[in-house]
């Protein structure tokens, strides 16, 4: 008799394996609103984790509802009642977000980390072994240049407001030495 | 003696109303201040009153008299009253703080309607995650401090905000996503997610299991905690938030990840099996952290790196899986929290005073704002760990504790803390250098800073302070914590005799028992 509760329901694992194989892929990806849609789908795939979790389905968990089965775990239920209302609530923040940065820039992409652009340009002065889409520089600062910065060139619009003016490499890089590359010389 | 146990609620209860309240209040901003101010106040008098309750044991509060393993219960025990109070300290002085800036700026600080009831809710489920006594309980003060901190780094919504929040915002749901995920397998594993009687189960199930249970809960907190590797999301998004944002979530946010860490840790699964990972994971924490911070040239980057850093020494505490290990670990927590917000909070100063927060364009504070440079310096040392300071306390105890334990790991942790705390001090002496001595490159602004500002980042100070000369107490308080932690009271005090707590289901079964009409089992498998 336990053994036929322990073990777990196959549909409910094979579903819960593929809402997270497409959740994690989702979740890799640069636009916001498909990082949304894993987080979605991981969500739901960790809810049904839970119900699994409180073992096989029974009878109503009511006191005085006459039964010959077991009663089903109770406890799992709430615990999936609320994460469901705060993955909702986090869902919405997030698209918020989404469509915040798409008034902002056009577009929904993660951006660079600040550090990371810090380290393309660093690599850029010091030498570069190759062209790449990112061995150039797009604003003036870090930040203006992590904002600038994106993956996926296919909306023609954006792209053209982004990189109206091309920025010249080197000399603007050397008309402000002082501000963000350096840090060792100047200071004394 | 009476029942202060309705206390415990409290830190919790009050500024979730007081969010209600100010929520509705959005038109009044005068009235909202007041609330928000009243309450946290009231939040830090019961915070130290349960400071004090709770020397004397565990003070435990089944909500709604529901017995303890069906429903859910709050514990104040030493380490959860001594982490309660001084967040809650330190909430106050930051929005006293915050107040001031916003009577300077007006609206270009924040929205304020959206300003206060957030920051209450976050206080709230900063309480509400050091009280608990429940796994998922837990997760839902994360997610209430995570929800409300989602809001603070965003306010009004600029480019540079939602760059960085947006990074914040999803590596923060994952993390999330993890800890449901390991809450879940716990619950298969174990049938309960109340931590008494998790700490009664776990040690009955596979060790194999519980090994993947622990990781997993190790890691859904690593991330909180910003452990590297798990910790790069931390010093590219504090920075952008406003100044007194900043600050709480660096003294606060990663704190209650440390904490969890500590409790489960120690609560759950004592065996230290992990210990040695732990020990690897902390070496690697200082010493990127602070490599990081050596590198910085922005004030705020560079003490984001530092926070970094500094939770390796927490968990190096933790990892020693000794009494003095976690004694050092939770004095360098309460140490910390004071600490790094004062410095967060000074360099907000010195953002409005100078405009900029580089250090290659800062220069000449000393001269120019002398109580700044002393606002800073103090601190500033205080974190390097220069004798009598606490962070010198903190870390003294946590290298004798490391050489108590002898292996050649704790050796090369000691080592590694020490180089840790000199490239600590290098980092803030360049960055006094830079801020404060050097000629600076153009003239500076020198804005007026508010008084008002200035007092609280004092108090703080203060506080950090305090921690130096009251370190006896304190350390005598930590000390008896981690011996709380060790002999396990906790479990004792939720579960009186191993089975139920105290509650009203539980005096209904006695009562059932007397009639002879006990039900068969609970149904629970």
């Amino acid at each position: 008799m336990t053994d036929v509760v322990m073990s777990p329901n196959i549909v409910f694992v094979v579903t819960i394996a593929a809402l997270f194989t497409v959740g994690t892929y989702l979740v890799l990806e640069r636009s916001l609103t498909r990082i949304l849609l894993g987080i979605v789908l991981l969500g739901n795939g960790t809810n049904l984790l839970i119900l699994v979790a409180g073992g096989a389905a029974g009878a109503p968990p009511l006191i005085g509802v006459q039964s010959d089965r077991p009663m089903s775990d109770p406890l799992p239920q709430a615990l999936i009642l609320t994460a469901i209302v705060i993955t909702l609530g986090l869902t919405a923040f997030l698209l918020a977000m989404a469509y915040r940065s798409w008034q902002l820039h056009r577009h929904d992409e993660v951006q660079d980390d600040v550090e990371d652009r810090r380290i393309v340009r660093l690599a850029a002065i010091d030498e570069r072994a190759f062209e790449d889409d990112d061995t150039e520089s797009g604003g003036e600062t870090l930040d203006e240049e992590a904002a600038t910065t994106r993956d996926e060139m296919d909306e023609g619009l954006a792209f053209e407001d982004v990189h109206a003016e091309p920025v010249p490499d080197d000399p603007g890089r050397a008309a402000r030495p002082s501000t963000t590359t350096t840090d060792g010389e100047e200071g004394r | 003696m009476t029942d202060w146990s309705w206390l415990v609620p409290l830190p919790v209860v009050l500024p979730l109303s007081g969010a209600g309240l100010t929520l509705a209040l959005y038109r009044r901003p005068r009235v909202q201040r007041v609330v928000s101010l009243v309450t946290l106040t009231l939040v830090a008098v019961v915070a130290a009153a349960l400071l004090v309750l709770a020397d004397a044991g565990p003070v435990v509060v089944e909500i709604g008299d529901w017995a303890a393993p069906v429903g859910i219960n709050l514990v104040a025990d030493r380490l959860s009253a001594l982490m309660l109070t001084v967040s809650s300290v330190v909430i106050l002085c930051v929005l006293v703080y915050s107040l001031a800036q916003g009577r300077e700026d007006g609206e270009r600080f924040a929205p304020i309607s959206i300003f206060h009831p957030t920051y209450l809710v976050l206080s709230a489920g900063v309480a509400n995650a050091f009280l608990s006594g429940d796994l998922f309980n837990i997760y839902v003060g994360f997610e209430i401090l995570l929800a409300a901190s989602y809001v603070l780094i965003t306010l009004s919504g600029t480019t540079e905000r939602i760059r960085a929040g947006t990074i914040y915002v999803v590596v923060a749901i994952l993390s999330s996503i993890l800890f449901l995920v390991a809450i879940a397998g716990i619950y298969a594993a174990t049938g309960t997610v109340n931590l008494a009687q998790l700490a009664l189960r776990l040690p009955e199930i596979d060790p194999g299991v519980r090994l993947v249970l622990q990781s997993m809960l190790l890691l859904a907190f690593g991330i909180k905690a910003a452990v590297f590797p798990l910790s790069a999301w931390l010093p590219d998004s504090y920075p952008t938030a406003p100044a007194p944002v900043t600050a709480v979530f660096a003294g606060l946010l990663t704190k209650v990840g440390v904490y969890a860490i500590i409790r489960t840790q120690t609560l759950l699964f004592p065996g230290g099996q992990l210990d040695d990972v732990l020990m690897w994971v902390a070496l690697a924490t200082m010493l990127v952290g602070i490599l990081g911070a050596v590198a910085q040239d922005d004030v705020k980057r560079l003490l984001s790196f530092t926070l970094v850093s500094h939770i390796g020494y927490m968990v190096f505490g933790v990892a020693l899986g000794s009494q003095h290990g976690w004694t050092a670990a939770i004095y360098y927590v309460a140490h910390h929290i004071t600490v790094q917000t004062a410095l967060f909070l000074v360099v907000g100063l010195v953002e409005r005073f100078g405009g900029t927060t580089s250090l290659d364009r800062l220069g000449g504070l000393a001269k120019m704002a002398p109580v700044l440079a002393v606002l800073f310096f103090v601190p500033a040392m205080n974190l390097g760990g220069i004798p009598p300071f606490s962070g010198f306390l903190g870390k003294v105890g946590l290298l004798e504790a490391g050489v108590e334990l002898g292996t050649p790991l704790a050796y090369a942790l000691v080592v590694g803390s020490v180089v840790t705390s000199l490239l600590t001090l290098y980092a803030l002496i360049k960055a006094w250098n830079k801020a404060f001595w050097q000629t600076p490159p153009e003239p500076l602004p020198a804005h007026r800073v508010p008084l008002l500002m200035v007092v609280p980042t004092a108090a703080l100070v203060v506080v950090s302070l305090a921690l130096t000369v009251f370190a006896g107490p304190l350390y005598g308080y930590t000390e008896r914590a981690a011996q709380t932690l060790s002999d396990r009271t906790y479990v004792q005090a939720v579960l009186p005799d191993g089975q139920r707590g105290e509650g009203e289901s539980q005096r209904a079964a006695d009562e059932d028992v007397e009639a002879g009409t006990a039900p068969q089992d609970g149904g629970e498998g």
